[in-house]
């Protein structure tokens, strides 16, 4: 008798064909870059101001024509898909790290063009994406500890707008903006906690809950507000906002130090809690249990691991992080309440969610992208109407509708996300 | 250690799941516990690792009663189980999977991973088990993911394991092996459960034999009692697997398999380049330890999953099927009875009579131009329900208050409804009662006898033995010889362990 | 394995969440209505004016505001019925019964995208994409309605058609991205909600595509042209059109569609078991594309008729959040014809209510909060049962 021969690496390689899905996207993209915006762009000069007065160290403003540097970017792009052309050919996925500098190279392109002949307050812009990505930022960081424990998260809305209220209410009637936000933390994370235990308990289709907690969400702060905060409670909505902090030394740094260190707490909080938030997910014990518990329940359960506690609390403290996105939307910016004034960054940060695969570091680069689309559209109003600004706020969109399709590389989920565990 | 099960009495709703159930393991001991499926077997062992709480009874480790709150009090005091279902996660590595819930931590409070690594390399080394406890779980064979959820309870400090039907997935090689670092164990003192419905494994490893039907004790047992004693005690009357049927006549062709090769879920190559015939009054089996590509290529014959490109071809009667859809291969005369009736089967909150239209929502009898034919479809499921003897109020019950066994034959019935040229039965007797094993079985045969291609894919020797005509055997994604229903089990069980003459 | 035959812990997400909808019971709705209404009249009575006025004096004269709290509750929820069903107080026969007609002219779009969210469900998909699909049906009805000129009756038809057709488009897009690449439906239409309402602001702020002649910065287009509009059904008093006679006939496909035919056999079928659907001979990628473009194609009616049911100006506000109501008409109505039918009318009857409402010094917005409880209630059935503590009721 002989062994059967066997092939080797037959039942143990994966004869795994990595897409060209992210080559062809991200190459058809340069292309476009290079040759609508560089060989046939706008042949007149755009002035990037990289200091403004009062900084600590003055640099001049770099001056570089429209066309040429579209045309160096568009070749660079177009060089990254030529890389994940080869990592194709190899029979591998394109990195995300690369992807990401791809994305971020298309926006500066997309900035050079539509700033041609003007001038390009760089430390503005970058500022403003970062204030405005904070409260998506803390809202999808609520999404991931909610997802990576296996629960839908689709109340993010809610609870923005629940922190955004009682942040500027609380804030108000307490004259205390730290009680405010405190309080828009525990209100969101009892907003959460419904929706944990109806979920992990009870058993309700998560999406379903998360729809309905938002249209209740929408529902009592526009009653409050219009009965309440826009009549006889006015003076309860005028809670100020946190002061800007200057840090030493980082904010001296050209460019990026007034954009990034001079900010209030609620930025400051941010840059703390995304990389908490990986470390505990990624580093403790805390965390291996809670992937556990969202990629296979029954087996987290067979080692001793509460399933439902463990979900419970990681919804609830993820509902705590997306309230203090709510009190950024108020006292962390604005200041005052307005009607449903999360106006949908709820959602955006459930794309963030998937846009940055679960993952605090590039969740928070997804949600730059969809600042700085925000903060570009309003710019290019002002700098060059006639421009089809609502196609740039369409960008991210279209991006996360790319990325959700699978043409920037598999996203994978955390395998029980949305699935009610019942024992036995 | 000692432990002793005393009166564990476990109900879900009016069923009873254990009834009044007695046992002790001593140290070292090797207790199989014998059941047919669905004896109550695993809700035992649930209730003993803490899943379930007994409504009545006591666990004793020596002498002393427990209170298991859930799976981690029992692991604490001590039990270790692997699961009929690896509990592992897929995406984490072998370290992280052995110390989860138990995790050594470093001086900041983070996860400890090189001491997981310590842990996995010591007992892997200790029993010669080499697993690296830097891979990937999903990306291992089962035989090797087995041996990791036994290094997760041995890391616990496990003095009673539980092994929960665990040769269901090894080649009888690694069956072997498996046994052989049972017997290790239990000379180093550790109690070992071994929960099985399968004889030869009892006979061949276990020192004390309980067995249980209908979730009572039966009755206690030796291995060295003879098979049909034990076979008698587990089903509650002689059971006869043999089944009656005449020498086949086989006529034409009917389905003709060329080379095709298939990719499984995780794109690896599930059957390689496998060929084969089927005739007309003929039933083929094919036999092999589960997870050897029998059920990627059953969905592959259906159209279920894709052939790989450019590989062979799928004839029936003539005609290629490679490129159709399920549809038009149903069209054609294929009957399917999936091997998981419950994902591929049944709609579970459908009535029987809907569940009989599953494949027959295009054409006559139920279906009148676009409108469904209610009073037809009503006629056409009383006359299944009789001939298939499906026990039931009423067609309009829903499916899933039927038992293990009606539900398969509701499968049954639909599929065999049609005029079909072959039929493909995919384990038609797995989680199903004795009584309707025979009865699918008889179905089987006598529609052989009406001149039909059968394709029975089996996991298991006894039904394969009893049904085929000829056998063909499967080992890691080929056909490695095609044999007379004649051959020997000895040299049938060598061929699914790879070794061909 | 045990024996033990548990269908919850092997049904799939889907199946879990039809059986949630299905289940509900009359009892249950009555009691969960009873509990909405009751915290809508708590938070009406807590932050009305005068009973915050009359907090100084609850020392002294508690029942003062207890009695104003009362009042404000029953002014509030009687103006509720009187501008949405009959108004005794109207002098005359026109205003008297306006209200019922204000109801069944806002119930209409409730009830058109109510079905096609509700058609999803049946299949286990969760259309949220509504809002997305109500502007692009009203882009293709801009368009044929305020830059077309064609005879009375046909102008009609044409904006219907070409509405419904954009809607389902849309729809059937985010069923290829599901069925081509397994992207969730839920992300997928929430990103294209976005996409359609910049898609429809961009067409609008155009001269040359649909901004009104001698319009300026606001995104707004001409008026309907006449030969387009919804003709009136009880003349000029009444603003009633012939919208609700299509959401009447919609009902009827609707129910034909899911009880009678053997398309609707298959979509529940897919719903409810995928796996069972695909080895039965379902093409489950293409039932997926064809279920989600006709259920935006229900829904597209409802843009139809928020673009033909008026005589203004078209925004993208005309859409008037009706792609979310629907979810919750869907959800009231446990996706069956004759539910969404009454869901869809209560619904309506609380937009109709609103002005009313307004008039006696009520913030209407309350009804959103009822609105949501009374859906959380209804799809949450626990929790329910555990505040009237209710037996549980044994599947089957």
């Amino acid at each position: 008798m002989a062994k059967v021969v066997v092939t080797p690496g037959m039942f143990s390689e994966r004869e795994y064909k990595a897409s060209w899905k992210t080559p062809i996207v991200t190459g058809l993209f340069a292309l476009l870059i290079l040759i609508d915006f560089g060989l046939f762009g706008k042949n007149s000069n755009v002035n990037f101001q990289l200091s403004v007065k009062g900084d600590a160290i003055m640099l001049p403003n770099a001056v570089a024509n429209s066309e040429t540097i579209n045309l160096i970017l568009g070749i660079t792009m177009l060089a990254i898909a030529g890389v994940s052309v080869l990592f194709t050919l190899g029979n591998k996925k394109t990195p995300v790290w690369l992807v990401l500098v791809y994305g971020l190279l298309g926006a500066v392109a997309l900035l050079a063009w539509l700033a041609a002949g003007a001038v390009v307050p760089t430390g503005f812009i970058l500022g403003q994406a970062v204030a405005l990505a904070v409260p998506i930022i803390l809202g999808a960081l609520g999404g991931v500890m909610s997802e990576r424990v296996g629960v839908v998260n689709i109340a993010i809305e809610g609870q923005l707008l629940t922190g955004a209220f009682m942040a500027a209410v609380v804030g108000t009637l307490t004259h205390n903006l730290w009680v405010g936000m405190l309080v828009a933390m525990l209100t969101s994370a009892l907003l959460s906690m419904a929706l944990a235990s109806l979920a992990v308990k009870y058993l309700v289709d998560q999406i379903i809950i998360g729809v309905l907690i938002n249209a209740l969400v929408i529902g009592i702060t526009n009653f409050l507000y219009s009965e309440w905060l826009a009549g006889s409670g006015s003076d309860a909505n005028f809670p100020g906002t946190f002061p800007i902090v200057k840090l030493p030394f980082l904010s001296d740094i050209p460019v990026i130090g007034p954009a990034l260190f001079e900010a209030r707490v609620t930025v400051y909080l941010t840059y703390l809690l995304v990389p908490l938030v990986w470390f505990l997910l990624f580093r403790t014990k805390l965390g291996l249990r809670a992937r556990s518990v969202g990629e296979h329940p029954m087996a987290a359960d067979t080692v001793g691991i509460n399933v439902a506690r463990t979900r419970f609390w990681w919804v609830t403290s993820g509902g705590a992080i997306a309230g203090l996105g709510g009190a950024a939307l108020t006292i962390g910016n604005v200041g005052a309440f307005g009607r449903e004034m999360s106006g949908g960054l709820g959602f955006i940060a459930l794309a963030v969610v998937i846009l940055g695969r679960w993952q605090p570091f590039y969740v928070a680069a997804s949600a730059l992208l969809f600042g700085f689309a925000i903060i570009l559209r309003i710019w290019a109003n002002q700098v060059s109407p006639g421009i089809p600004t609502d196609f740039i706020t369409m960008i991210p969109y279209l991006v996360t509708l790319i990325a959700v399709a699978g043409f920037a590389g598999k996203v994978r989920a955390p395998a029980a996300s949305g699935q009610p565990y019942i024992k036995g | 250690m000692k432990l002793e099960l005393r009166g564990i009495t476990k109900r879900f709703g009016t069923l009873v799941a254990n009834d009044n159930i007695n046992i002790t393991v001593e140290s070292g001991e090797i207790r199989s516990l014998l059941g047919e499926n669905g004896a109550g077997k695993s809700t035992l062992m649930n209730v003993l690792y803490g899943l379930y709480q007994a409504d009545e009874g006591q666990i004793l480790l020596d002498g002393k009663v427990q209170n298991f709150k859930g799976p981690g009090d029992a692991m604490a005091a001590g039990i270790g189980m692997v699961h009929q279902h690896f509990m592992l996660i897929p995406v984490f590595t072998v370290a992280e999977n052995v110390v989860l819930g138990n995790e050594p931590t470093n001086k900041i409070g983070g996860l400890d991973l090189d001491e997981a690594r310590k842990r996995v390399r010591e007992i892997s080394d200790r029993f010669g088990f080499n697993v690296d406890p830097d891979a990937v779980v999903e990306d291992l064979p089962v035989g090797v993911q087995q041996r990791v959820e036994i290094i997760k309870a041995l890391s616990r400090d496990a003095k009673v394991l539980v092994l929960d039907e665990p040769t269901a997935v090894l080649t009888p090689q690694e069956t072997d092996e498996l046994m052989q670092i049972m017997r290790e164990l239990a000379k180093a003192g550790t109690s070992i459960i071994f929960i099985t419905h399968k004889l030869r494994e009892v006979q061949a490893v276990a020192d004390n034999i309980t067995v249980i039907r209908l979730g009572k004790v039966v009755g206690e047992a030796k291995p060295t009692d003879s098979a049909e004693k034990l076979a008698t005690m587990m089903v509650g009357r002689e059971v006869d697997l043999k089944v009656d049927k005449d020498a086949h006549k086989s006529g034409a062709v009917v389905l003709s398999v060329d080379s095709i090769s298939v990719l499984d879920d995780r794109e690896q190559r599930a059957v390689d380049h496998v060929s084969f015939e089927v005739r007309a009054g003929e039933i083929l089996a094919i036999a092999g330890v589960q997870g050897n590509g029998q059920t990627e290529l059953a969905e592959a014959l259906l159209g279920l999953r894709p052939t790989v490109k450019g590989s062979g071809s799928i004839k029936l009667d003539g005609v290629d099927l490679i490129g159709h859809g399920v549809r038009k291969r149903l069209e054609e005369g294929i009957g399917y009875i999936p091997e998981d009736r419950k994902k591929d089967g049944l709609v579970a909150n459908f009535t029987i009579a809907e569940n009989f239209m599953l494949n027959g929502s295009y054409d006559e009898p139920f279906v009148k131009g676009v409108n469904i034919d209610f009073a037809k479809r009503e006629e056409v499921a009383q006359k299944l329900v009789k001939e298939f003897d499906i026990r039931t109020q009423s067609a309009d019950a829903l499916v899933s208050n039927l038992s293990g066994g009606n539900q398969q034959k509701v499968v049954v019935a639909r599929e065999l409804r049609r005029d079909v040229k072959l039929l493909i039965a995919a384990q038609p007797t797995r989680g199903v009662d004795v009584g309707s094993i025979e009865f699918i079985h008889e179905r089987i045969v006598k529609e052989r006898d009406a001149g039909r291609a059968v394709v029975l894919i089996s996991t298991e020797l006894d039904e394969v033995t009893a049904l085929a005509d000829r056998i063909a055997v499967m080992y890691r994604g080929r056909i490695i010889g095609i044999v007379d229903s004649t051959t020997s089990r000895e040299k049938l069980g060598k061929m699914m362990a790879g070794i061909a003459e | 394995m045990s024996n033990v035959v548990k269908p919850e812990a092997n049904e799939s997400r889907s199946e879990t969440l039809l059986r949630e909808i299905m289940s509900g019971t009359p009892l249950r709705i009555g009691l969960s209505a009873l509990l909405a209404f009751m915290f809508g009249a708590i938070f009406m009575a807590a932050f009305n004016q005068d009973v915050v006025d009359s907090y100084a004096t609850f020392g002294s004269d508690p029942m003062l505001t207890f009695q104003t709290a009362w009042d404000t509750i029953v002014n509030g929820y009687t103006s509720l019925l009187t501008g949405s069903i009959f108004n005794p107080n109207g002098g005359d026969a026109v205003s008297m019964f306006r209200p019922i007609t204000e109801t069944l002219r806002l119930s209409a779009p409730l009830i058109l995208a109510g079905l096609g969210v509700s058609l999803g469900f049946r299949v286990g998909l969760f259309n949220v994409g509504g809002t997305g699909q109500i502007l692009m049906s009203l882009l293709g009805v801009t368009w044929v309605s305020t830059r077309m000129t064609m005879p009375w009756g046909i102008h009609l038809i044409v904006a219907l058609i070409v509405g419904v057709v954009l809607a389902a488009a849309w729809g059937g897009l985010v069923g290829l991205l599901k069925a081509k690449t397994g992207a969730h439906e839920v992300i997928v239409t929430i990103m294209l909600n976005y996409v359609a309402l910049y898609l429809y602001t961009w067409f609008l702020r155009e001269p040359s595509l649909l901004l009104e002649h001698g319009g300026g910065g606001t995104p707004k287009s001409d008026p309907p042209a006449v030969t387009a509009q919804m003709p009136l059904l009880l003349g000029p008093s009444f603003d009633l059109h012939i919208g609700i006679l299509i959401a009447i006939a919609a009902i009827f496909v609707y129910w034909w569609l899911m009880e009678r035919s053997a398309i609707g056999f298959r979509f529940k079928m897919v719903g409810a078991n995928s796996h069972a659907a695909r080895a039965a001979g379902i093409k489950i990628e293409s039932t997926y594309i064809w279920a989600l473009a006709i259920s935006a194609a229900f829904v597209g009616l409802a843009g139809v008729n928020q673009g033909l049911g008026q005589a203004g100006g078209l925004t993208a506000s005309v859409n008037g959040n009706i792609g979310f109501d629907a979810i919750t008409v869907a959800l009231l109505g446990g996706s069956r014809a004759r539910g969404v039918m009454f869901a869809g009318l209560l619904f309506g009857a609380f937009k109709a209510g609103g002005p009313s409402m307004q008039l006696a010094g009520v913030s209407p917005e309350i009804l959103g909060v009822v609105q949501a409880l009374l859906v959380l209630f209804v799809a949450a059935p626990p929790l329910v049962r555990a505040i009237f503590r209710l037996p549980k009721k044994e599947a089957n």
